[in-house]
């Protein structure tokens, strides 16, 4: 019956398994268990069993054995149950079943059938657990973990190691370091290794050691090594080998280096990311300000109304389309950037097109158009910000380098970005309208004389701004809240992209936008968020000295107006 | 001296001054002061403060409509002037506080609160008020005219300098959001508790801050009608009609319009200090970006390139934000961003404009 109900659960988890993404790679595990677990023997399984039942056991010696047991055995299947009873998930029901409770905390499984029980209806106690019983918990955790067939369950433990170093398990890590076929776990593992290694009394292990740590370690190693090169109050090294002290420093900088690299890598990446979002933000922006002199104050309620299309489009998913719900967000592409588009037109047409020659009173109206959208949704949607939800292929990232992960959502809206300012270009330069666009920013009387019609293509235009506006909107709601002052947040900067990268040319918007984005994030570490800001703008003040229609000013006549 | 200024306005402006000035100075406080409390005339001293602060915001929409209304350039960014003047004198009314804060501490509460041990050193001197004076009259001009050195230097006008400014209100508006940077933070200076020896609680003292208010306000006008009319006034009216033919006509405009754009920041400042103690708070809010657009809107709504036009549309729109933030404060911003729409489609010439179409005889000139 017992054997039963383990099997039960082996043949469920695989089942349950192979429907899932690749990408929860967490379930990836159980996989492997199932797999691994086919040959049980009858009294291993009696003997796993048995052990996994003594996790209810009131005494804490008794524990202790069942906990040990469960590691030598090394079946994975006890992991779930291992683990909940180190986070203090797993109770005893009066008749002695172990319960697992989710970590919602409304409901529970059998540890042993996997069937769901109604913790409500049960009788529920914990077993009460020290730190002895903590350590010897760990370590069966770790044990049962390294010898995982799963890599990045390996991982996972080798780098819980490296945290809280324990020497029993370093034992099985230098057993299994040859064994390991996988580059980054054996990375890990040398590490641990390494660590445990600079306390050896082996002069010659110290020095590898050290050289292990200086060409793998992260910063993490540092506080290790500067113990070694420090000095007591005295004014004596802590370290009487000089060799090793010179090794060690030599590490220390080359971590140090690394560190330096890591991050400068990390600053590029984010820069343009802010760039690349700033870009989509301030492209709408600079061409209508270059078409019709005027700015629009409510263009970054554009990106907002992109975003709360999304969080519109990902709802009716939600609601009709289930199945789908993961591709949402191709639909929500062209309908953000519609809704955008249509609006932002609505806005010409209406209010937009009355003011021209204007421009400051543009300002002024398109700013109370914004009040009125801001406040629109308010009172639609909520003061509250919207979650919208990453699609799974948009969740988690790419860790380029220890410690420093590049989210796919960051790496596919660069993309996108790229996609969309080639589409706009290519409308621009390639399209009869595109010329019309470029014959009206350059000398609109002289157009109109050769027959263009303006103020169709001003209207075409807005359109256009508007909704790649809201295609910002959209990136957005992927790394941001979305709520209704979404648009206020990047319109002060997407104003700093036009001042800066100048009209009429969509080259000078990327070199702005990303040169922003750059400056700020580069700027970050040395000032913080806030003075990086504000030298931002000093810089952007100090710029405009120099070169006052932007750095990409068109040349010639149309230059002053 | 005397002649000169009574030729700044016709007779019958005159009388209307000093009418509006009897109102305000002497009759409102004697219905406070002699008219007993339950009858239908007697003003209630919470009046005072209000007004108070409708005429600092009246003396923003002046400084706003020189630099705007006359001279053609859009500020967004006069909320800095404005909080300048206002954290000099919450810096004071904060020093004045002594030992009475809620830690029983020489430190204003909020450096306790951050476990700061000692003064800033930009903070020393606000203890005096002569000092205090001196910067109010002073920081907002002085750090307009650098920045305005370098943005009109540039020729950077229209457009380009809203936004500039703009950014520049956000980045302090973040700066003075940061506790570190010693103002305060996000709470800014409150809970002041004198002035000069006077409490802020007492109805005298708001009384007579009022009437300060008043007096200084009527100064700026007349100031400010004095600048207006003078050469130096038709000649920033020039620039904002055509600025690049009063170059070609031998004028240097960073001139004149730096010194317009320092006089608008001046008076800004003076405002904010009034406003503080009337008020009792001074925090980065007023930076917002909104905040100085708004500005904006009350000389919209007067009527650009009339002062008169400035004080009722200051009046106007802040009465009307007083009623909806009571009544139907989700309805405010519409109302708000409808009258900014309206305004500028229909009446691009505000209520005075639109009044003076129908008298003939004040021909308004054309505003930009």
């Amino acid at each position: 019956m017992k054997k039963d109900g383990t099997l039960h659960k082996y043949q469920r988890l695989k089942a349950n398994l192979k429907s899932r993404k690749p990408f929860l790679r967490f379930f990836g595990l159980f996989l492997f268990l199932a797999v691994g677990l086919f040959p049980l023997s009858l009294v291993e399984a009696n003997d796993f069993d048995s052990a996994l039942r003594g996790l209810g056991n009131k005494s804490r010696a008794k524990l202790k054995v069942a906990v040990k047991r469960l590691g030598d055995i090394g079946n994975p299947a006890a992991l779930p149950a291992l683990v909940a009873l180190k986070n203090k998930r797993l109770q005893v029901s009066e008749d002695g079943a172990l319960i697992i409770i989710d970590e919602s905390g409304d409901h529970g499984h059998d540890a042993l059938s996997g069937k769901q029980v109604d913790i409500k209806s049960l009788d529920l106690s914990k077993p009460r657990i020290n730190n002895s019983v903590r350590r010897v918990l760990s370590m069966a955790i770790g044990k049962i973990q390294l010898a995982s067939d799963d890599p990045e369950v390996r991982l996972g433990a080798a780098k819980e190691l490296l945290k809280r170093p324990s020497s029993d398990l370093v034992v099985l890590v230098e057993k299994s370091l040859n064994e390991e076929s996988d580059d980054k776990v054996r990375e890990i593992f040398l590490l641990v290794l390494a660590k445990e290694g600079l306390n050896s009394d082996d002069k010659e292990k110290r020095l590898q050691s050290l050289e292990v740590i200086a060409e793998y370690g992260n910063n993490d190693f540092k506080t290790d090594l500067e113990a070694l090169v420090d000095k007591n109050e005295k004014g004596e090294y802590l370290e009487n080998d000089p060799e090793i002290r010179k090794t060690a420093s030599k590490a220390i900088s080359s971590l140090e280096r690394r560190q330096f690299f890591i991050n400068q890598a990390a600053n590029f990446f984010y820069g343009l990311s802010l760039g690349s979002i700033l870009l989509l933000a301030a492209l709408g922006l600079a061409i209508t300000f270059g078409l019709m002199g005027v700015i629009n104050m409510a263009h970054g309620e554009m990106l907002m109304i992109g975003a709360y299309s999304t969080f519109v489009v990902q709802n009716i998913f939600k609601e009709y389309l289930p199945e789908f719900f993961d591709w949402y967000l191709i639909p929500a592409i062209p309908i953000a950037f519609t809704v955008s588009a249509v609006i932002g037109v609505i806005l010409e047409r209406t209010i937009i097109r009355h003011l021209y020659g204007r421009p400051l009173e543009t300002l002024l109206a398109t700013w109370g158009i914004s009040l009125v959208l801001i406040q629109s949704i308010r009172l639609i949607f909520g003061a509250q910000n919207v979650e919208v939800a990453n699609p799974y292929y948009l969740s988690g990232g790419v860790e380029v380098m220890n410690g420093v992960v590049f989210p796919y959502s960051r790496i596919v809206i660069i993309i996108f970005v790229v996609f969309v300012v080639a589409t706009v270009w290519a409308l621009l330069q390639k399209t009869s309208l595109g010329l019309q666009v470029r014959a009206v920013t350059q000398n609109r009387e002289m157009a109109s004389c050769m027959g263009i019609s303006t103020h169709k293509v001003d209207m075409y235009t807005f359109g256009l701004g508007s909704g790649v506006a809201g295609l910002g909107g959209l990136a957005l709601s992927q790394i941001g809240n979305v709520g209704p002052e979404l648009g206020q947040l990047y319109i002060v900067d997407s104003f700093m992209v036009v001042v800066l990268g100048g009209v009429g040319k969509i080259a000078g918007t990327v070199a702005g936008a990303l040169g922003l984005g750059f400056i700020n994030k580069f700027l970050e570490p040395v000032a913080g968020a806030v003075l990086g800001k504000i030298m931002v703008l000093v810089i952007v003040i100090v710029l405009i000295q120099k070169r006052p229609q932007g750095l990409f000013a068109l040349k010639g006549r149309m230059a002053d107006n | 001296m005397i002649k000169k200024i009574a030729t700044l306005h016709s007779f019958k402006e005159w009388i209307l001054t000093f009418i509006l000035l009897g109102i305000a100075l002497v009759l409102l406080p004697l219905l406070n002061l002699l008219v007993p409390e339950e009858s239908v005339l007697h003003v209630p001293d919470y009046i005072f403060s209000l007004l108070g602060k409708y005429l600092c915001y009246a003396l923003v929409a002046l400084a706003v409509d020189l630099i705007w209304g006359y001279t053609g350039i859009l500020s967004l960014g006069h909320g800095v002037f404005f909080s300048m003047g206002g954290y000099a004198m919450g810096m004071y009314l904060m020093r004045s506080i002594g030992k009475e804060g809620v830690y029983k501490s020489d430190l204003p509460d909020f450096m306790v609160f951050l476990d700061w041990k000692e003064l800033p050193w930009y903070w020393y001197g606000f203890d005096y008020f002569a000092f205090t004076l001196l910067v109010i009259l002073i920081l907002p001009g002085l750090f307009a005219f650098t920045f305005g050195y370098f943005a009109f230097r540039s020729r950077i006008k229209g457009v380009y300098f809203a936004i500039i400014t703009q950014a520049m209100t956000y980045a302090l508006m973040l700066l003075f959001f940061r506790n570190n940077t010693g103002f305060g933070g996000n709470n800014g200076l409150t809970d002041f508790k004198r002035i000069l020896g006077y409490s802020l609680q007492e109805p005298s003292t708001k009384l007579s801050l009022y009437i300060i208010t008043i007096i200084v306000l009527f100064l700026s006008y007349l100031l400010s009608r004095y600048v207006v009319r003078s050469k130096l006034g038709r000649i920033l009216t020039a620039i904002r009609d055509a600025e690049s033919r009063v170059m070609f006509s031998g004028y240097n405009t960073l001139h004149y319009k730096l010194f317009v754009w320092t006089l608008s920041a001046f008076l800004c400042g003076i405002a904010g200090a009034l406003y503080v103690p009337q008020v009792g708070i001074i925090n980065p809010s007023e930076m917002q970006p909104s905040n100085s657009i708004e500005m904006a809107i009350w000389v919209a709504v007067g009527g650009r390139g009339t002062l008169s036009g400035a004080l009722i549309g200051a009046g106007l729109v802040n009465g009307a934000k007083s009623w909806f933030t009571v009544a139907a404060p989700e309805y405010w911003l519409y109302f708000l961003g409808t009258l900014f729409i309206v305004l500028t489609l229909f009446f691009p010439k505000g209520l005075v404009g639109f009044f003076s179409r129908f008298s003939s005889k004040d021909k308004m000139r054309e505003p930009s």
